[in-house]
């Protein structure tokens, strides 16, 4: 049965939301700069159109709010509920519409409800954080456009509706990673950050034009084309789970090239190296752009199409997709590369893109309600961590971001900063009961139930890697002694500073007049407010989807329920999506399930044998149906419909919007190995730090100088794997030089070696013919020839002279020629 | 050959535009004054207008004009005043070896006249000449934002990034 | 009308235009000369959508072919300019640092 209740005003009208802020941004630009900041007794009120920036958001927020409150009184948890959709169609071209609108679903409320909180909280502490910035009013112009864009992408109807959502969020990071310009490593950054993720964006654009163009193919044949436009999110999502064999292939390209995109926007591995860059920009733009807008737009996409990815890339079909392999190998390889940042910021963005991994793998594994969910929690602790990086920068280390030169035993300064940030840390690391625990765990434990074990192992050794390099960067910020400006001691050369670079200076120099050179000190509210707010959420965000205890409310708010729905949008299968009985779809191990979970099993840490067991049993049960699911992913879980489950076509008249997701009974035993892995990387990471940074004896100092292998290794992840110098060195000069070159010895050694030759060997018959044939009557044609042939070397010698003209004329020659050929060969 | 093949008028038409616009053409590839060079260029987009009109296609030859004699010609001069050429007679237009352009155009002339002889030797345009089929702009507007809608996209980004092109290239800083 | 009385103009054309190219030595002289070339080939368009029974193809591409040689005019003339500024002449000989 459908919901029978009215969606609802603000459902109706969620379109108002990122409309907001986008008038608010015309109107910054237009007036921003004429707005003065006034004072009203010892309060000073921002002008700048700084507070048209807040306003316009915390209006985003009150409508988003709205949304989400209906939202949640609109699904009752059970039955299939439609999205509101809404679309005015601007375009209209050979049978194909594309609109302008909205789809609101629980994805997007939620993602909405997130934007403009995080977004809301951070223009509040740009008010203080910027100050006196030079660009203030083109600062906050860009930040409220760049909500904007995010917004828009978020309940976006159609894929190009997306797509124009999304670049709006690609040029507005480029204008905000590069808000301090004149420094020319920013503008580097900044360029790099447009141009990488520009690189995904090609598979945007050519995934959706395969994706939306096939799609409008099927919809035009099964005669939806009065509900549907190609484009259209739902449209794509029903042809892709149509399981219509006609498609199969152009889904598989689709989804990998859409994939690409959301490589380049997340920052995933190969494309990861652009995130730590953009660190150049101000502190409040790294923590938007890492925690709930920008590097979640790719996460996003994959969920918003998830039919797409799910059956294109073969989720749960097969024991290893892309999805999952990327977002695995990102875990890891951006784990390990936090450990070498002395920036604080930079362990954080790469922290950042570990967390996105663990979104990625989420989804490639089936998580989809937990990758979700980690979306909701991960964005209030890793804003709450860079802003507690900015508040230490403005504050506590006189603007700068390096911990080993100029942080240290700061908690006694900055004790709120401090608090905020254990706490956020904690929830990162996924200690139990903090909101990183709730959706990580749950991500973990999916892979494995549903046999995953690489990937189960993946998850948990990030577990590990995550403790310890937040403890190591808690304790270089916090702990041990003062070092630097954090001991109170100001480098004349304030370009020794990392991030805010020079340029801040000059517009630091009113931080200077009020810092007054203090010493470290506690941020002040406006700074404050933000980092208690967010921290208090780190905690409790988590708790409206704790199987732990019970609750499941995110699931039944935001999760899609699977099941076939007529063309009217009534569900077919009546009553709840969670009584569907698992065991009619039938039990399914693969074999290749069996093979793979055993050794990965043995390696594994104590929790995993009774898992390979478990699947290893149901694969002799179930040996007689086809490879699909795994068996023990059933038989401890329930499937939330049979949407998508391979093989499954909808009868006809009715089609499904999403795939069924597999969730796990949560068991405490299985939560056991991720929370004692935690402890371990703390206890090791905090031993480590406090013999290689503490105050007294320090056994493993130098350890980087003194061991060949430990030096080798920190010198490989100091580098960063040497992807960036495979980029520019290898690929940039390498492909371009050595051709360049090849090209020069090619020219030099056989084109003029001919040319020489032909001239030579032309001398010689005329000297022969001089010399033994005829002398006194061919003399003069001999002489002739001889000239001739010098003529042609001198002639063809210029050929590379880089006279445009000669190029032009050998050009047209050529094809002249080889068309002449042609026509002769063909005749 | 003319008469043989109906629509003598056009042909007349054609035969006297097609010997105007070969001498321009050749004008403008070996006049010495850079000015009268866009003066005969101008002549030779004209007769390539009215070509246009004799292959019934009014739309296009009005967007020539406009374009082409409008603009693009305007456009020259221009450059040639920035650029400080000679407005007067000028010895240094041509290259050193420009002889070598006379082998390089006569071969490709003579492989597209052989091609085209080969191919299309006696060919009519229209096999009556009462009908000579007609395309509306209507059609052609279908047709651009109908089946090549692609292509007009591709063709926006184009122009728009020559406006931004030429404006970033030339503009002093 | 033969279709091939409009061919062979427009291989005529095109023809001189090579030349121009070839030969010519000032910037904006080589630029009129492509504009030539891409006029030679819109009078085969047009030919060839009047033998095919007056298809909108030919037109449609003769528009777009219109409209990217308006481009490439203003483009090349810019940097027709630029290449001025620096170096005060437009020569192209004088043009040679991609010599092999």
């Amino acid at each position: 049965m459908i919901a029978t209740a009215a969606p609802g005003w603000f459902l109706e009208h969620a379109y108002l939301i990122p409309l907001i802020p986008a008038i608010a941004f015309a109107l910054i630009i237009a007036f921003g700069k004429r707005i003065p900041d006034t004072r009203i007794g010892r309060y000073t009120i921002p002008g700048g159109g700084s507070l048209i920036g807040v306003a316009s958001m915390l209006g985003s927020l009150f409508f988003a709010a709205g949304a989400a409150l209906q939202w949640i009184q609109y699904t009752d948890g059970e039955n299939y509920v439609a999205a509101v959709r809404k679309s005015w169609v601007w375009w209209q071209s050979g049978g194909i519409e594309i609109g302008l609108g909205q789809q609101i679903d629980g994805l997007s409320v939620m993602v909405l409800l997130l934007v403009a909180f995080i977004s809301t909280l951070v223009q509040i502490y740009s008010l203080e954080y910027l100050k006196g910035d030079r660009r203030y009013t083109h600062f906050f112009a860009s930040l409220t456009l760049f909500s904007a864009g995010m917004l828009v992408m978020v309940l976006a109807e159609n894929m190009v509706q997306l797509i124009l959502g999304w670049e709006i969020m690609g040029l507005c990071s480029f204008m905000l990673i590069g808000h301090w310009w004149e420094d020319k490593a920013n503008s580097r950054a900044s360029l790099k950050a447009f141009f990488t993720v520009r690189t995904g964006d090609i598979g945007l654009l050519v995934g959706t034009a395969i994706v939306g163009l096939s799609a409008q193919k099927w919809i035009t044949a099964n005669g939806l084309q009065d509900q549907y436009s190609g484009f259209s999110i739902e449209g794509i999502s029903r042809w892709a789970l149509a399981g219509d064999s006609q498609y199969k292939s152009v889904l598989t390209w689709g989804a990998v090239a859409l994939f690409i995109a959301c490589i380049g926007k997340s920052g995933q591995f190969p494309l990861h190296t652009w995130l730590p860059d953009a660190m150049a920009g101000p502190t409040p733009v790294s923590s938007l752009l890492h925690s709930s807008t920008m590097v979640v737009a790719g996460v996003f996409l994959v969920a918003r199409l998830y039919p797409v990815f799910f059956e294109g890339l073969r989720i749960l079909d097969t024991n290893v997709n892309l999805i999952a392999v990327i977002g695995g190998i990102t875990i890891i390889v951006a784990a390990l590369l936090a450990f070498v940042q002395t920036d604080i910021k930079k362990v954080l963005a790469y922290s950042t893109v570990s967390q996105l991994g663990y979104m990625m793998m989420g989804l490639g594994v089936g998580a989809w309600t937990p990758a979700v969910f980690h979306i909701w929690t991960h964005a209030f602790f890793k804003c709450c961590l860079f802003l507690c990086a900015g508040s230490i920068a403005h504050s506590g280390s006189h603007h700068s971001f390096d911990m080993k030169k100029d942080m240290g035993g700061l908690w006694r300064k900055m004790p709120v900063t401090f608090a905020t940030w254990t706490i956020s840390s904690m929830a990162l690391a996924g200690v139990p009961f903090f909101a990183g625990w709730y959706s990580k765990d749950e991500i973990i434990d999916i892979a494995g139930g549903n046999q995953y074990w690489v990937f189960f192992a993946i998850g948990l050794a990030g577990a590990f890697l995550t403790t310890a390099y937040m403890t190591r960067a808690t304790y270089l910020t916090f702990f041990g002694k003062a070092r630097g400006a954090a001991a109170g001691i100001h480098e004349e050369d304030h370009s020794e500073a990392h991030a805010p670079a020079p340029a801040a200076h000059g517009a630091a120099d009113a931080h200077d007049s009020h810092d007054s050179h203090a010493g470290p000190h506690e941020s002040p509210w406006l700074i404050k407010g933000p980092l208690v707010i967010l921290a208090t959420l780190a905690i409790v965000a988590g708790l409206i989807n704790a199987p732990a205890f019970k609750i499941f409310k995110f699931e039944e708010w935001v999760e899609p329920k699977a099941m076939p729905v007529s063309l009217t949008g009534e569900t077919i299968h009546e009553g709840s999506a969670r009584n569907i009985s698992v065991g009619a779809f039938g039990l399914r191990a693969s074999s290749e399930g069996e093979g793979e979970s055993k050794p990965v099993a043995a390696e594994g840490d104590g929790h995993s044998p009774t898992k390979g067991e478990i699947g290893a049993e149901e694969h002799s049960e179930g040996e007689e149906h086809s490879a699909g699911y795994p068996g023990s992913a059933i038989e401890e879980g329930h499937l939330t419909g049979e949407c998508g489950t391979p093989g499954f076509v909808p009868e006809a008249g009715t089609t499904c919007y999403a795939p069924g997701v597999i969730h796990h009974e949560f068991k405490w035993v299985k939560a056991l190995p991720a929370f004692l892995l935690v402890v371990l990387g703390f206890i090791i990471s905090s031993a480590v730090c406090v013999t290689l940074y503490g105050k007294k004896r320090r056994p493993l100092a130098g350890l980087t100088e003194r061991n060949v292998i430990a030096r080798g290794l920190y010198k490989f992840l100091w580098n960063r794997y040497y992807l960036d110098a495979l980029y520019e060195g290898v690929i940039v000069r390498g492909i371009a030089h050595p051709l360049a070159r090849a090209m020069y010895w090619l020219n030099q050694n056989v084109f003029d070696g001919i040319v020489n030759g032909a001239g030579r060997t032309g001398r010689k018959v005329g000297e022969i013919t001089y010399k033994y044939v005829d002398q006194g009557l061919v003399d003069g044609v001999v002489n002739g020839s001889g000239a001739a042939a010098r003529g042609t070397g001198t002639a063809l010698r210029p050929t590379q002279s880089g006279k445009v003209s000669q190029y032009g004329a050998l050009l047209f020659a050529a094809a002249a020629l080889a068309a002449l050929i042609l026509v002769l060969v063909n005749s | 050959m003319l008469a043989a093949s109906g629509l003598v008028a056009q042909n007349i038409a054609f035969g006297i535009v097609a010997l105007i616009m070969i001498v321009g053409a050749l004008r403008v590839v070996t006049t010495k004054n850079v000015v009268h060079a866009a003066l005969w260029l101008v002549l030779v987009l004209a007769g390539a207008a009215a070509q246009y009109l004799i292959l019934s296609a009014e739309f296009v030859a009005i967007t020539q004009v406009l374009v082409y004699i409008g603009a693009v010609t305007v456009l020259f001069l221009f450059g040639t005043m920035l650029t400080r050429a000679q407005l007067g007679r000028a010895t240094d237009l041509n290259n050193k070896n420009w002889a070598l352009g006379i082998p390089v155009a006569l071969l490709l002339l003579g492989t597209l006249v052989y091609v085209l002889i080969d191919s299309f030797h006696a060919e009519k345009l229209v096999d009556d000449p009462k009908d000579v089929p007609n395309v509306t702009t209507q059609q052609i507007s279908d047709s651009i934002f109908r089946p090549y809608l692609v292509p007009f996209w591709a063709l926006s980004f184009v122009l728009l990034a020559a406006l931004i092109g030429a404006i970033v290239l030339a503009r002093k800083d | 009308m033969l279709l091939n009385q409009f061919l062979l103009l427009g291989a005529i054309l095109f023809a001189i235009g090579v030349y121009g190219v070839v030969a010519r030595r000032n910037a904006v002289l080589v630029l009129m000369s492509i504009e030539l070339i891409l006029n030679s080939v819109n009078i085969n368009l047009l030919a060839f959508a009047l033998r095919n029974g007056g298809d909108p193809t030919g037109h449609t591409f003769a528009l777009y072919v219109i409209a990217v040689a308006a481009a490439e005019v203003g483009v090349g003339l810019a940097l027709v300019l630029l290449v001025y500024r620096n170096r005060r002449s437009i020569a192209l000989d004088e043009l040679s640092e991609m010599k092999g």
